[in-house]
């Protein structure tokens, strides 16, 4: 494996508000931009960004507001490195948290698939909580860098023009 | 963002157009647009049209499976309607299209009833 020097990165401070969500994602999704992504890696990372950052939003301030640090660093392996950071209330059981269709906020209609999203789509995925400081989410992915003739991305490219 | 509802009088369907990115910040308003007219019309058959969907999280599938609940509670069913590929992505992973039917069908929004829109429900069907 090649070695893993960074070749930028970011940090960015938000509130825990729900119109951050969509700032979040397209925050991350234009840094990772960098690494010449296809629209469909770049669209799997935005729906991974959007479940962790929701994730805090809903449940770790959950009726408070806090402020939830993002962490990106795009490494020479063409891997984006994203860490998703609050200090909320924390995870009891985060086993059972990542558990498909668990939660714990039913009545706001969580489908409790944050967690399955954010691993089916990203390559690797950490999670680390203390009950009363808070909760850091780890992201990576490889990034295929596009070209011209590349299958998935033509095929997705007509997609998003919508 | 947000969504177009149109009711179809004759079949009692409402068809609910959604546009723009689905996530937890936009569902709730979707959701209570869509709920008010299910409770007006009270109609038989529900139907989510994704056509027009640029972004969606896992809080599109909680906005579908609440209207499932709704739905079913009131002996109707619902259906969604074409799903451009990222967003059928989600819904696979969720397991959606073991609890309604997703289709690709024409669609019926008068804006979008143009040759062109139809090219693209075709293009979609043979990726």
């Amino acid at each position: 494996m090649k070695t893993n020097k960074v070749l930028n990165e970011m940090r960015l401070t938000l509130l825990s508000v729900s119109e951050n969500e969509s700032f979040a994602r397209l925050a991350v999704s234009g840094f990772t931009a960098q690494l010449n992504p296809a629209i469909d890696e770049l669209s799997d990372i935005k729906t991974a960004v959007s479940e962790a950052v929701t994730n805090a939003i809903v449940h770790a301030y959950r009726d408070t507001i806090g402020k939830i640090e993002i962490y990106v660093k795009l490494l020479e392996n063409s891997t984006v490195y994203i860490r998703i950071k609050d200090s909320g209330c924390g995870i009891e059981d985060i086993k059972k948290a990542m558990e498909p269709l668990y939660t714990t906020a039913p009545e706001e209609e969580r489908a409790g698939l944050g967690f399955a999203v954010m691993e089916s789509f990203m390559d690797t995925i950490d999670v680390k909580s203390k009950v009363g400081k808070g909760t850091t989410v780890t992201l990576t992915k490889k990034i295929h860098p596009k070209t011209y003739f590349s299958k998935s991305r033509t095929s997705n490219s007509n997609e998003k023009i919508v | 963002m947000g969504v177009e509802l149109i009711k179809d009088d004759d079949k009692q369907i409402l068809t609910a157009f959604i546009f723009g990115e689905i996530d937890h910040h936009t569902a709730s308003s979707i959701r209570t647009e869509i709920d008010m007219r299910i409770e007006k019309e009270k109609p038989k058959e529900l139907e989510l049209d994704f056509a027009k969907v640029s972004f969606m999280d896992s809080s599109g599938i909680g906005l579908v499976m609440g209207r499932y609940k709704l739905m079913s509670e009131k002996g109707g069913v619902v259906r969604v309607l074409n799903p451009p590929p990222p967003i059928k992505r989600v819904m696979t992973i969720a397991g959606l299209n073991r609890l309604v039917k997703i289709t690709e069908k024409a669609n019926r929004n008068p804006e979008n009833s143009d040759p062109k829109g139809m090219t693209e429900n075709e293009n979609k069907q043979s990726t």
